[in-house]
């Protein structure tokens, strides 16, 4: 704006006032500034208007699975958040042999993934026996398939059982790990999950919450 | 907690009520009163026996939480068994009403229903058309639809008819489908109508005065307070941001005299050299 | 102007000079803003052209954003509402926004229009400018009675019959018509699907292109002003008009005033009166769009009915919808029904004056009789001023051509300073 202001006027030939600059950038900057400052704030409640709605979130509460029916060695899925959960009732068998190809993968502590402080474990779990996990695939959100018997052809002669994703072919093992070679680079994350009871399941709520519940 | 919430909207209103006033007066518009003011004014009203009971006020206050958690104990006793909250969550009216989630699953939640379940009456549609001609509305909109001050009016003006299949009827709305299901509270009224009839300047039957029949559980006093704070909820339920509203529209407008005062000196400092 | 022309450029080296050897900016600042002169006694009628554009720019960035989240169709449209209004983070804001902005909208409108009735803006050589901004008008009220059957309450309902049902009285094709436009036997989902189409894509579109072609007219002529003077008539020795300020910074300082003062306006009743007493959000849209119920009381919104009132007033379906028509075409051919050699109502003679206050008290009155229930004295009033407003237009030939008016000077009046 201080392009102009030498702008010559007419209908005042010879009448000048000078013009005080400071008190001209003094304003131009207040005017602009608090301008400024007032589209971001207009733009808060647009951006904000994205976020997942109050329904979205009612609807993203915590959700409770029974337990008990999941044979061993078998896995039930589901949705939460609208994503999938693998739900594994994992042998004393599965997990005895976990550690024992702790050399082929990429992150065998679960030290660069992503899962709440009480599954950053060994065995990825709360109870052993029960393998909780969001089932998209970290690489890019596909569902790995259960391929859980051992030595499968296409999947190697060592395989010793997990996931795989038939999108881009990363492989998991029974504790959502991930094997070297596949393109997805950590873990299968691990949602926040508690046991109201020895049966319930409860996705969703934190393992912090228990005592309350 | 509550205390300083309580005033903090106290606060909120007056100063909303300043800039309202200072707008009226810049827009010239004598006929435009938020319902804010409208509310203020208003009040004190709600006499018993008065023939121009279409003069009565809700007069309730949507930031007065105590008001709301009354109002909402209320509605779960007395309203939820045949009328739903369609768009209201138990676990929304619970945060913005400050109700603990201990105390709703206690007191307001209805076996089996969880907390992030719409307000949902169990009452069977079409057994409500067989019993009372049609099913009773959802009260979600109602305030909005029909104002504070009907609802106030409608549920503090029924009587005795015996002509009537639910032995009552009403001032409000003639021949109303809905039983007299406050007169535990309220007893029964009788009205008592002009000797000829006829009706008054709004249209509606004319009354001379209300004659209690029996006494209620509340004395009228209390039973003013149990309808307003039960209309008070409505009209939170009505729109339930309507308290963030006004709590962030004083900020805005603040913020919006101070654009508009350094614009205006930016504007005579450039116009000092236009002659 | 534009092109090769360098006149009063500044020379610019590094990106500026690369950007504006392939983009006019400079150019187009020098054409459009610095170097376009205003006069320079524009008064309090001149914020209404800018604040309109402000106001079409926030309706287009809120409804864009209600239209994420709202669900056109009979059975969601009016939960998708609600769901706004409760459920979307500041979806009540949005919506608010955008409901208070189409009352703002007309409230400007008509501002600006009788601005250009007050000074003759209309007159050669701006009959065209005049035009496009008429059929803005239209385009707006088409935009607004659209939108307003969206939310799918009992008043968007009854709105959308009544008003779809006025084309039932074309001659000949008017049932037809009728259920062309409605898609079915009656306001139903067909309908709301159009109207959202339309209401959100098509005419959306057309304002735009009216507005530019409204300014580009406006950019041709140059502005009028409360005088009524020609500024280009009388140029400097520099070629510029001696009452003629640049645009900018002049008149974008002072707009921005104007900005600060309507946002300040329309937030106290955005956030206070978001229902403006049920003018601009009326109680019965609070319930759900029902075919077997007519709400009590019913009136299109506060801007629609001055004409409501004229179509009621009139005792006969077709005629009534003829006047009511006929009553938006006058102000079509305003630029010729003037024919007084004076623009501005400063110069102007007793008989304009009378004239114009006549018509604005008429406008204003139907504007009230349309809004409340009909009644014997009010049809008998709407009568009257049904008349008055016709008679404004079909006599204006005779009376302006009669009117004593006062000499023009050759300069404008500024008295500042």
């Amino acid at each position: 704006m201080s392009d102009h202001n030498g702008a010559a006027l007419h209908g005042s030939p010879g009448q000048t006032d000078a013009v005080d600059q400071s008190r001209r950038g003094f304003l131009t900057f207040a005017t602009t500034a608090t301008g400024v400052l007032g589209a971001a704030f207009a733009a808060v409640p647009f951006i904000a208007s994205w976020s997942p709605s109050e329904r979205a979130r009612a609807l993203g509460a915590p959700v409770e699975v029974d337990i008990s029916k999941i044979e061993p060695g078998q896995m039930v899925t589901l949705t939460w958040r609208k994503q999938a959960i693998y739900v594994v009732h994992r042998t004393p068998d599965m997990v005895s042999k976990l550690p024992g190809h702790d050399g082929q993968l990429k992150d065998p502590a679960s030290k660069a993934s992503d899962q709440p402080a009480y599954a950053t474990n060994a065995t990825r779990t709360v109870r052993d026996d029960l393998l909780v996990v969001i089932g998209n695939c970290t690489h890019l959100g596909c569902l790995p398939k259960a391929r859980f018997e051992q030595g499968q052809p296409e999947l190697g002669a060592d395989w010793p059982g997990g996931f795989f994703c038939p999108c881009h072919g990363s492989k998991f093992d029974l504790a959502g790990r991930v094997f070297n070679g596949s393109p997805a680079s950590v873990n299968l994350r691990i949602p926040p999950y508690s046991f109201s009871n020895d049966s319930t399941l409860v996705i969703g709520l934190d393992g912090a919450a228990q005592g309350a519940a | 907690m509550v205390d300083s919430l309580m005033h903090r909207n106290l606060l909120g209103r007056t100063a909303g009520r300043i800039v309202l006033a200072v707008a009226s007066l810049a827009l010239g518009a004598a006929l435009l009163v938020s319902p804010a003011a409208r509310a203020a004014e208003e009040g004190g009203h709600g006499e018993e026996h008065a023939v121009h009971w279409q003069g009565w006020k809700a007069g309730n206050v949507v930031s007065d939480k105590a008001s709301l958690q009354r109002g909402a104990t209320n509605f779960m006793n007395y309203c939820v068994g045949c009328h739903s909250l369609k768009y209201m969550r138990y676990e929304r009216m619970a945060k913005d009403l400050d109700i603990s989630t201990e105390q709703l699953r206690k007191n307001l939640i209805p076996t089996g229903a969880k907390p992030t379940d719409y307000i949902l009456s169990t009452f069977p549609k079409a057994e409500g058309e067989v019993w009372f001609g049609r099913s009773p509305p959802d009260l979600s909109l109602i305030t909005r639809s029909k104002g504070s001050d009907y609802v106030y009016q409608f549920l503090k003006t029924f009587y005795v008819d015996e002509t009537k299949p639910t032995k009552s009827n009403n001032l409000a709305l003639d021949g109303a489908a809905m039983p007299a299901v406050l007169s535990d509270l309220e007893g029964v009224k009788r009205a008592v109508f002009p000797a000829g009839g006829g009706v008054d300047a709004h249209g509606a039957k004319a009354l001379e005065r209300f004659e209690q029949v029996s006494p209620g559980a509340l004395t009228p006093e209390q039973f003013d307070g149990f309808v307003r704070d039960t209309v008070n909820y409505l009209s939170y339920v009505g729109e339930p941001t309507q308290v963030e509203r006004e709590g962030l529209g004083i900020w805005i407008v603040l913020f919006l005299l101070v654009f508009t005062w350094f614009a205006w000196l930016l504007k005579l400092e450039y116009w000092k050299e236009v002659h | 102007m534009a092109g090769d022309n360098n006149d009063g450029l500044p020379v610019r080296t590094g990106f500026l000079g690369w950007l504006n050897k392939r983009l006019p900016v400079d150019a187009f600042m020098r054409d459009q803003l610095t170097g376009y002169y205003a006069p320079k006694n524009f008064n309090i009628w001149y914020f209404f052209g800018s604040l309109a554009l402000l106001i079409l720019v926030m309706q287009l960035v809120t409804g864009i954003f209600l239209t994420m989240h709202y669900k056109v169709g009979e059975l969601t449209a009016f939960d998708s509402v609600e769901y706004i209004m409760r459920e979307v983070p500041y979806g009540w804001l949005l919506r608010y926004l955008h409901s208070t902005g189409a009352s703002a909208f007309f409230i400007v409108v008509y501002l600006h229009m009788f601005r250009a009735m007050l000074y003759g803006s209309y007159k050669a050589p701006r009959e065209l400018l005049w035009l496009f901004g008429m059929v803005i008008y239209l385009a707006l009220m088409a935009e607004a009675f659209m939108g307003y059957v969206l939310p799918w309450g009992n008043m968007s309902f009854w709105g959308a019959q009544v008003i779809v049902n006025l084309f039932g009285t074309v001659p000949v094709i008017g049932p037809g018509l009728v259920e062309w436009i409605r898609g079915d036997y009656g306001i139903a989902d067909a309908t709301l699907n159009r109207f959202f189409s339309l209401h959100v894509v098509a005419v959306p579109l057309v304002l735009l292109l009216l507005v530019a072609l409204h300014l580009v007219a406006l950019r041709q002529t140059g502005s009028n002003n409360p005088d009524g003077v020609e500024i280009k008539a009388n140029k400097g020795a520099d070629g510029k008009p001696i009452d003629g300020i640049p645009f900018h910074p002049y008149y974008t300082v002072k707009d921005i005033v104007g900005v600060g003062v309507f946002l300040t306006l329309f937030c106290i009743v955005v956030f206070f009166m978001p229902t403006f007493g049920g003018i601009f959000l009326e109680q019965p849209n609070f319930e759900v769009a029902n075919p077997m119920s007519t709400p009590l009381h019913i009136a299109p919104v506060w801007y629609f009915t001055p004409f409501y009132a004229i179509l009621r007033a009139v005792p006969d379906q077709q005629l009534g919808a003829l006047a009511m028509a006929l009553s938006l075409v006058c102000f079509l051919l305003l630029p010729w029904l003037d024919r007084s050699p004076v623009k501005s109502t400063r110069y102007r003679g007793w008989m304009w004056k009378s004239a114009l206050t006549l018509f604005v008290i008429a406008f204003i009155g139907l504007g009230y009789l349309g809004l409340k229930p009909p009644s014997d004295l009010y049809t008998l009033l709407a009568r009257v001023f049904s008349v008055v407003y016709f008679a404004f237009f079909v006599l204006m030939p005779i009376y302006t051509k009669l009117d004593p008016v006062k000499p023009v000077p050759t300069r404008v009046t500024y008295d500042h300073g």
